[in-house]
């Protein structure tokens, strides 16, 4: 279980978070809804402990991970796929798996698991990563960040710019995840993409918390969607 | 008199820089690559290399290649520790901040060239090669009998000279190697690419800039114990390799290895050349005026990948 609580942190001196609580529990998808600039990628960055906490506290299944320095975090079980992909865009697909491998010495079984998730990559094993299509390069992203065999996943709007296929097998992988019991963190600026799979929908507005609720009252009733991100 | 032995005279003392220069401004461009710290102290961490190798072959007595072998290895590794321990009590401080650690380094540069004032003094002191057997230059010509080698009288290089040539050619492939072909070299070329995910993914890259300052300072101490035995060792000897590693580095592109390789070839051969036939000076404001070209017209370098 991942507890975001009441964090703020911001730029320098520019605060975005102010008392951001987040609960994301094992086997559940938490969809973070919010307008541009409300703060959802800051709210990972932070988690990620990439941008320091000026207060509160991020725990994964009790371990307090936000007094770790960055690079622990990480080791702690969370894999975080970034907006943009961020891929190493330098390496092969196989090198860029095997970073995420080494984070937290997982055994080759998880590579080969991971594969299986993504044939795709697996034919392109020793090509760059820059050469890579977008669907495929956010394969990479998705399969790096699960090669670190994740308790929680956080996803910064993953379907970005993709065709409906893509979008498709993207989305399955987070189930699959999701019923491995892993806690998904989940950012995207697609309502309807974001309600067939989320299990909760938190509303993030100015840094702050907005109201969190079951993703069915939402397919119920639309309007508090609007009201939120709605323009 | 021929023209041709002359250029093979002038060209095996440029490669002799070349050589040099490479392994001083691969240090550099393996520092900016993957730190994005311009490091002005890197031609004082050139100097601390031979002062320290004129110091080790100094106490060690014997015969001059015990002192020199030991020089070799002592003096980058003894580098290396100062630079480490330089990343991480200044500039780790500064956060890596591109402009302030300009002035951070150009401070450091001040620190170690007067610590060697004080203490090693203001002498040029040379260090013994380990051996120096001189070597006449060979040269082709078309005399009575057809095609002969003849040696012109008073051309000749030494035996050291071509060792310093292999010792670093072997020393940059033990780079490249690194770089390409081992687990460190894929977390710093990680690194390079992206910091943030890098530290995403586990990689302590507070240790990772810390080995490779380290690793650049220790490339150009290796660089100033070869040129040691024909150079001497003085405490303002670093201003030519760092002048020289930066115009290397902005020709072959800023963070490139194989480009900084190339260009510091080009860069040695051309003062080796030019500063025996016309003059040293013309030979650094003919290369300084290829930098100027290079910004205005390529500012990527010539091997360098614009930033995305």
């Amino acid at each position: 279980m991942l507890e975001i609580d009441a964090i703020d942190a911001g730029y320098g001196r520019a605060q975005v978070l102010r008392q951001l609580s987040l609960t994301v529990r094992s086997g559940e998808i938490l969809c973070l809804l919010g307008r541009n600039g409300a703060g959802k990628t800051t709210t990972m960055k932070a988690v990620m402990g990439l941008l320091p906490l000026m207060g509160g506290k991020v725990t994964l299944d009790g371990t307090e991970t936000s007094s770790l320095p960055p690079h622990e975090v990480p080791r702690t079980g969370i894999g975080y796929i970034p907006q943009g992909r961020r891929l190493f865009s330098g390496l092969t697909v196989a090198q860029n798996l095997e970073i995420g491998m080494r984070a937290r010495r997982s055994p080759p079984q998880t590579r080969e698991q991971v594969l299986e998730l993504f044939p795709r990559l697996r034919e392109r094993l020793g090509q760059q990563a820059n050469t890579l299509s977008g669907g495929e390069q956010q394969m990479l992203a998705t399969a790096r960040a699960l090669c670190l065999r994740p308790k929680a996943l956080l996803l910064d709007e993953p379907t970005e710019g993709l065709q409906p296929t893509m979008i498709e097998a993207i989305r399955q992988v987070i189930v699959k995840m999701r019923e491995t019991g892993v806690a998904v963190l989940l950012v995207e600026q697609r309502v309807d993409a974001v309600l067939s799979v989320a299990d909760r929908v938190a509303f993030i507005e100015n840094g702050r918390n907005g109201e969190t609720l079951p993703a069915e009252a939402l397919r119920a009733d639309h309007s508090i969607v609007e009201r939120y991100v709605g323009v | 008199m021929d023209f041709g032995p002359y250029i093979l005279l002038a060209s095996l003392e440029g490669a002799v820089t070349a050589a040099v220069l490479a392994l001083t401004a691969v240090g550099l461009s393996l520092v900016f690559g993957v730190m994005r710290v311009v490091n002005i102290a890197h031609g004082e961490f050139f100097m601390l290399g031979a002062v320290i190798a004129w110091w080790v072959a100094q106490s060690m007595g014997g015969h001059p290649a015990v002192g020199f072998a030991a020089a070799l290895v002592i003096a980058p590794l003894a580098v290396a520790a100062i630079a480490v321990a330089a990343d991480m009590t200044i500039l780790k401080r500064l956060d890596y901040d591109p402009e302030r650690t300009i002035v951070a380094t150009i401070g450091l540069l001040y620190i170690i060239q007067q610590v060697t004032l004080m203490t090693y003094g203001p002498d040029a002191r040379p260090v013994e090669a380990p051996f120096d057997t001189r070597l006449a230059i060979p040269w082709i010509e078309r005399g009575e009998g057809g095609w002969q080698l003849y040696w012109p009288w008073g051309l000749g290089t030494t035996s050291y000279k071509l060792a310093v040539i292999g010792a670093a050619g072997a020393v940059l492939i033990g780079v490249w190697l690194l770089m390409s072909r081992t687990r460190i070299g894929l977390v710093m070329r990680a690194t390079q690419m992206d910091r943030d995910m890098a530290l995403a993914f586990a990689i302590p890259v507070e240790k990772v800039y810390a080995l490779v300052f380290g690793l650049g300072a220790g490339l150009a101490a290796l660089g100033a114990v070869l040129i040691v035995p024909i150079q001497q060792a003085h405490y303002l000897m670093g201003a030519d390799p760092l002048l020289l590693s930066f115009i290397v580095v902005i020709i072959g592109g800023l963070g490139s290895l194989p480009g900084t390789v190339l260009a510091a070839v080009f860069i040695g051969l051309s003062d080796g050349i030019i500063s025996v036939f016309f003059s040293p000076t013309l030979a650094k404001i003919l290369a300084t005026l290829l930098v100027g070209m290079v910004l205005v017209f390529r500012p990527q370098g010539l091997f360098g990948s614009r930033a995305a």
